[in-house]
């Protein structure tokens, strides 16, 4: 079977590649665009390592087909950072120790960016379930979960 | 003379003792002198064995020296997480 | 929160002292790269003309292979090559041999998942079509996954014809291994007692969990050379186990680590990567391979499952008479040496004078177990702490009060066999007793669980190198992958020394040929041992510059000391000449005798013993039997906290691990021997909703046996909590559960019972 060509744009950038029809995105984005950042945990849409914006919806790139990303935007951790400055996030997750291994931490983080950009005053309840689909077996969440809050109080400008 | 203490199914290997003595001035010489003495314990102190003295745990270390009153242990090698 | 004591007793390397970097709280040298994905781990990592392999697996849990045939898969458009344990160079060792068999099968498969057949291919998709032509003639045979029912004579044997040394008579061909440990009289001790509890537990067998699968990329060319690039808590062990699999000098293969995403121990032995080697040797091509979930879960080590007998007796006012523990450990289907820590490490907390733990080692139709956190320590401790708790509440006592009235102390002759230096097991007690938690008040349906827990730490084979350069800031070396921050600890260590700002030194991971031989990240060794060869590294480095000086002011080196990252003269000449800094002396290194550096190499003793105490407050549903963790507080000693943000986050994560191993996490096999839960769905870890805070209260009571006093933390935490759940479970349902992990239906049905 011939490949799928897609046109999508990854973290504003125009960009295109060639994918098999049953390629995810996840694998589109390590393999094809040279984005290792959204890892692969499981495959089956349990651990949130794959975390991606699709048009503003926070998905597990494992569960998406590369060809779906036709004409849409993703954002990776790849594009959180504005050049040489970090994300609150990135900053805070980075102030608590957020992280041991480092492994979720591209899924966290975007998945964190995309629950304030949605509620931008959580509780620590609303943070926990949001999260709960992004696992981690290092830290037992307690800092990340403190780091996420601080962003969100920083952002609000509290 | 040290007297070293093993663990207790090693009793099979020294004839029931638990603590047995030989004649040795660091772990090295411990070593070789029970297996000497007590056949044995050698294919088990060949298969690996860790050595507490005075509390430390030692993993191979031939040339840690023994005063006759050093408490020594013999403990089988251990490996973790 | 850290919580500073008095010191130790002298020992051979501690010395007390004011840290200016030690303590405090730098970010990692490593964060940046992790919080924009530019971090590489195992599977981010791509070479020209790269293959894809992939692993043929056994469907049966125990079956003779009759034959394999291959002969139609190289004809496929695409593949590059196929192995099996043809393959491979067979092992001197048993041990060596166990972990060959384990990586592909010889003979026989021994568990639903075990490894028979690789193919490389130019894509996974190829490889995995290809895997489907190979024709693989079973002879299915009886299976066993069940630890007691392993034991008994009708168990279907696993190795026939092995012989394991020292198995007392009377037990089958399935016991590996057993140990006893323990000193004094029980029938003396138990008849002391003013009650006895005896009781049998079980544990299910958990997964370490790591979020990263297992991911190689090997390469080898005509000439014999090598490289692989692997995560693994070792990068040595896998040069050393893969050179000898595939038939190589350890010189020609070269393995650089990459990023971790977590091990957990269960990244300190070999899967793929002698795979990926000798199909790259075959194919003449680079060969990734990474594992799938399912592969992590059906063939990658779980840790034991185990089912014990614990009796202990204690007096009216508390004292512990007597503890005697059966522990029987089924860890797979190769030996191993997991129920063995399990016995040493049962009664470790308490001052027995009569003990006695004997551990089994049975072989099963499950995947060889491999190292978790611990291993052994989590499930022996549940059961006993588990009695001491059920004592408590028959006698109606303080469950701290017991344990303090009880506590290994310095001086205490341990349930192992040596005696007990400097520990921090009371003060931990204490600072349990002390905290706001022990004496809040508790709602309905809720109740509060108390354990202590021990572990060893291990020290071992360790290479450190550091580089002085020329602007004064410092290169360290060192080869120990960083599991956990532990590059931010060593370069904190190396900054105290030197007397240096942090910022001005870089630690690096080097591959197996740029620094000397290390031990595997293992037994919480890393910030002890590693630490302690930086120290030395930079003392090294401080005598060269502390020369230099003397050189250029024309004194002896002897009259030249140290002060705050300067050589500055003494004695004397005090005074004489200003101080000189590592930037001076370092800018002028070529002129006074070329580059400095320092370096040591060791295989490192006097590590400490590590004791943490857990609080927990749970509520259980009486409807449901959902178990909610509404509080937790982790107590522990970690000598000196280096970076006291990655103690806390070794506590806190080692915590959790222990909440989902009471209480969800289990390998559920069926009927056939297959595993019936490999995925994150049905194995569930628990995730954030799961949880609330988890506070961590950091103990320093120094190790002697380190400068700085430092304890290996890594490991301690995962083990308390599965008691510590249990006993706060028991509090609150009115039920005594004897079985992890207790999932509602276990609860209810106990609740049930009980009624
Ligand atoms: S890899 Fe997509 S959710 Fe785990
Ligand atoms: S930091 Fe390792 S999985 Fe989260």
């Amino acid at each position: 079977m011939s490949k799928i060509h897609v046109s999508t744009s990854i973290n504003g950038d125009a960009v295109e590649y060639l994918c098999e029809p049953e390629e995810t995105l996840l694998d589109a984005l390590r393999n094809h665009v040279g984005l290792t950042g959204a890892k692969e945990g499981c495959g089956s849409g349990d651990c949130g390592a794959c975390s991606v914006e699709l048009d503003g919806r926070l998905v597990c790139s494992c569960l998406v087909l590369a060809a779906e990303a036709e004409g849409k935007t993703v954002s990776t951790v790849e594009g959180m950072a504005d050049g040489e400055k970090l994300h609150v996030l990135q900053r805070k997750i980075l102030d608590h120790a957020a992280l041991q291994c480092g492994i979720c931490t591209p899924g966290i983080l975007v998945a964190a960016k995309a629950l304030l950009e949605k509620n931008s005053d959580p509780s620590e309840t609303e943070v926990r379930y949001w999260l709960a689909g992004n696992l981690c077996r290092c830290t037992g969440y307690d800092k990340i979960i403190r780091a996420v809050m601080d962003a969100a109080a920083e952002m609000r400008g509290a | 003379m040290v007297t070293v203490n093993l663990w207790g199914s090693l009793r099979s290997a020294t004839g029931g003792l638990t603590e047995v003595e030989v004649e040795a001035r660091n772990t090295g010489e411990m070593l070789k002198a029970l297996a000497e003495k007590y056949p044995a314990l050698d294919q088990i102190i060949e298969g690996g064995v860790s050595v507490a003295i005075d509390g430390l745990i030692y993993k191979e270390a031939w040339f840690t020296p023994i005063k006759p009153d050093s408490e020594v242990v013999l403990m089988p090698y251990m490996k973790g997480g | 929160m850290v919580t500073e004591y008095v010191e130790g007793s002298a020992g051979t390397e501690y010395n007390k002292r004011d840290f200016k970097v030690v303590g405090t709280r730098p970010p990692r040298p490593d964060g940046i790269d992790k919080v924009t994905g530019r971090a590489l781990f195992g599977a981010d990592l791509t070479a020209p003309g790269m293959l894809h392999a992939t692993i043929l697996r056994s469907p049966h849990a125990h079956a003779r292979i009759v034959s394999i045939d291959t002969s139609a898969v190289l004809a496929m458009d695409g593949v590059k090559a196929v192995v099996t344990s043809e393959d491979f160079v067979k092992q001197q060792g048993s041990g060596n041999q166990d972990t060959l068999d384990n990586c592909m099968a010889r003979g026989k498969v021994l568990y639903d998942g075990h490894a028979v057949a690789a193919v490389a291919a130019t894509s996974v998709k190829v490889a995995n079509a290809a895997l489907k032509l190979i024709k693989v003639e079973y002879e299915v045979l009886p299976h066993e996954t069940d630890v007691d029912a392993a034991m008994l004579d009708s168990a279907p044997v696993l190795h026939e014809g092995r012989k394991f040394r020292n198995i007392p008579e009377g037990n089958n061909a399935n016991v590996s291994g057993f140990r006893e440990f323990g000193h004094g009289d029980l029938d003396e001790g138990f008849a002391k007692a003013d009650v006895i509890v005896e009781r049998s537990f079980k544990t299910a067998a958990t997964h370490q969990g790591y979020i990263e699968p297992h991911a190689t990329l090997a390469t080898m060319g005509p000439d014999g050379r090598g490289e692989i690039w692997v995560c693994t808590q070792g990068h040595y062990m896998v040069r050393d186990m893969a050179a000898a699999f595939v038939g190589m000098e350890t010189s020609q293969l070269r393995v650089t680590p990459s990023e971790i995403g977590g091990g957990f121990g269960g990244k300190t032995t070999v899967y793929l990567e002698p795979v990926a080697l000798a199909l790259s040797k075959k194919s003449g091509r680079p060969v990734k391979m990474v594992m799938t979930r399912e592969e992590v879960f059906r063939a990658s080590g779980p840790t034991t499952s185990s089912s014990t007998d614990v009796k202990i007796g204690m007096t009216k006012d508390g004292r512990i008479t007597a503890g005697q523990a059966k522990l029987r450990y089924q860890g797979g289907a190769y030996p191993n040496i997991t129920a063995m820590l399990g016995a040493m490490t049962a009664f470790a907390s308490y001052d027995l004078d009569a003990v006695e733990a004997q551990a089994w080692n049975v072989l099963t139709n499950r995947p060889k177990q491999a190292a978790y956190r611990a291993p052994g320590a989590p499930m022996a401790i549940y059961t006993v702490e588990s009695v001491i708790d059920e004592l408590c509440q028959k006698l109606d006592l303080d469950p701290i009060e017991v344990r303090l009235l009880n506590a290994a102390k310095k001086g205490t002759l341990s349930s192992y066999g040596p005696t007990f230096d400097e520990i921090g097991l009371v003060a931990t007690l204490e600072a349990a007793k002390a905290h706001p938690h022990y004496a809040a008040p508790l709602g309905p349906n809720q109740g509060r669980g108390v354990s202590c827990g021990f572990w060893f730490n291990f020290a071992g084979n360790t290479s450190v190198s550091m580089n002085i350069n020329e602007d004064g800031t410092v290169a360290v070396i060192e080869g120990n992958p960083d599991i956990g921050g532990s590059r931010a600890s060593i370069s904190m260590m190396a900054a105290e020394e030197l007397g240096i700002p942090f910022e001005k030194v870089r630690t690096i991971v080097a591959d197996t040929n740029s620094i000397g031989f290390n031990d595997v990240t293992d037994g919480s060794r890393v910030t002890f041992a590693v630490g302690l060869a930086t120290i030395k590294a930079a003392r090294a480095a401080i005598k060269n510059m502390c020369g230099r000086a003397a050189q250029v002011w024309g004194i002896d080196a002897d009259a030249v000391d140290w002060l705050d990252g300067a050589a500055v003269p003494t004695g004397h000449n005090a005074g004489e000449f200003p101080p000189m800094t590592v930037a001076e002396i370092a800018g002028d290194q070529a002129k006074t005798g070329g580059p400095i550096a320092g370096h040591h190499e060791v295989n490192v003793d006097g590590a400490g013993v590590s004791f943490g105490v857990h609080l927990v407050d749970v509520e259980v549903d009486p409807e449901t039997g959902f178990t909610e963790i509404k509080r937790y507080t982790v107590f522990q000693d970690a000598g000196k906290a280096i970076h006291p943000d990655y103690v806390e986050g070794q506590m806190q994560g080692g915590a959790v691990q222990g909440i989902g191993w009471a209480l969800n996490e289990e390998y559920i096999y069926g009927e056939d021997g297959k595993l019936q839960n490999a995925g994150f769905l049905d194995y569930r870890i628990p995730v954030a909703s799961d949880l609330p805070m988890i506070d961590a209260v950091i103990l320093e009571i120094p190790n002697p046996g380190h400068p700085y006093g430092v304890r290996g933390v890594g490991e301690t935490g995962i083990v308390p909590p599965l008691a510590a759940v249990a006993n706060g479970v028991s509090h609150a349902a009115g039920v005594r559960m004897s079985e992890l992990p207790m999932s509602p239906p276990r609860i209810l049905a106990a609740i049930d019972g009980a009624k």
